[in-house]
């Protein structure tokens, strides 16, 4: 490769607080996909609103 | 680094999910309808359902782009972070290659395993009573999966026989824990009886297809804008330090 080094390692103390961000991120998953009104607070407003989606990403639904 | 990184995967990622949105609507969004169509057939004449409606089928039609593309948002957010971990330490050094391995890995892992046991289906397929001990089960496979995968890496890294050797105890050592899984695991079996098979098919490959379409659509893409990120990284080094 042409005056590319590899990818330098990012340390774990680094990555550390950044992965505070995967919960929130599982959050949004969960909302589209696995919520049915308990969460959200919307009824089954969000539920039914990403139905579609929800079945055609391949996740268990009615 | 990381915050590029995340940047990066979140807006890739809901690129990606627009585009896979775009593939379920045109060859999912069919059998979808043909599915209701058969569930209305089949009920009680007289019974109303559209009270019952909270969200037209327009409407559903439009959430689809809305769940594909936060789904996007989410794994491609998830994903960046898993990368920017593994980036140097495990994989191929280069960054396209890197996007692209853990991408194919990660479709493998968490689509393709848990679709092979508890497969995609239309609404009016499946039993609403059960669908937390189904979403459980689901749940389960893709940790079985993401088990699987780390237990394939780590025993790779052990055989120092050479590529092959490397290859073939991945692959078993993958395989082992999830057609274990596969073979324990309660099966799930709530197609009404006379549900047209040639729909449930059709609908699982679009099922099945979109995850693909948003896959690869995000490797690439992500793998596409890491290298490209590189090689100017590496092109103002070169000015900068002019050796
Ligand atoms: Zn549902």
């Amino acid at each position: 490769m042409s005056g590319l080094s590899a990818p330098s390692v990012i340390s774990f103390p680094r990555l550390r607080l950044w992965l505070l961000a995967v919960p929130v991120l599982l959050l949004i998953a969960y909302l589209v996909l696995m919520d049915n009104g308990a969460i959200s607070q919307t009824g089954a407003y969000l539920h039914e609103l990403m139905h579609d989606g929800r079945h055609l990403l391949g996740v268990p639904c009615h | 680094m990381v915050r590029t990184l995340l940047v990066r995967g979140l807006l890739l990622g809901l690129l990606a999910g627009l585009i896979a949105g775009g593939f379920a609507f045109t060859f999912g969004e069919p059998q979808v309808d043909s599915a209701i169509a058969l569930e209305a057939a089949h009920e009680a004449p007289g019974h109303d359902h559209a009270e019952e409606e909270l969200v037209s089928r327009p409407g559903q039609k439009a959430g689809l782009f809305l769940a594909t593309g936060l789904y996007g948002l989410a794994v491609g957010g998830v994903f960046a972070l898993v990368y920017a971990g593994l980036r140097g330490r495990v994989g191929p050094r280069s960054e396209g290659a890197l996007a692209l391995t853990v991408a194919g890995t990660a479709f493998v892992a968490v689509i393709l395993v848990p679709f092979v046991k508890y497969p995609a289906s239309p609404p009016a397929v499946g039993d609403p009573e059960t669908i937390n001990s189904r979403t459980v089960l689901y749940l389960v496979m893709i940790l079985v999966g993401l088990a699987a995968t780390v237990i394939a890496v780590a025993t790779a890294r052990r055989v120092t026989a050479g590529p092959w050797a490397r290859w073939v105890a991945a692959v078993v050592a993958f395989l082992v824990p999830v057609i274990a899984a596969w073979t324990l695991l309660p099966t799930v079996n709530e197609v009404p009886e006379g549900f047209s098979a040639t729909l449930l098919w059709q609908f699982r490959l679009a099922s099945l297809g979109t995850q693909l379409v948003f896959w690869t659509a995000f490797g690439v893409l992500f793998g596409w804008v890491s290298d490209r990120a590189a090689h100017r990284a590496a092109a103002r080094a070169t000015v900068a330090s002019p050796s």
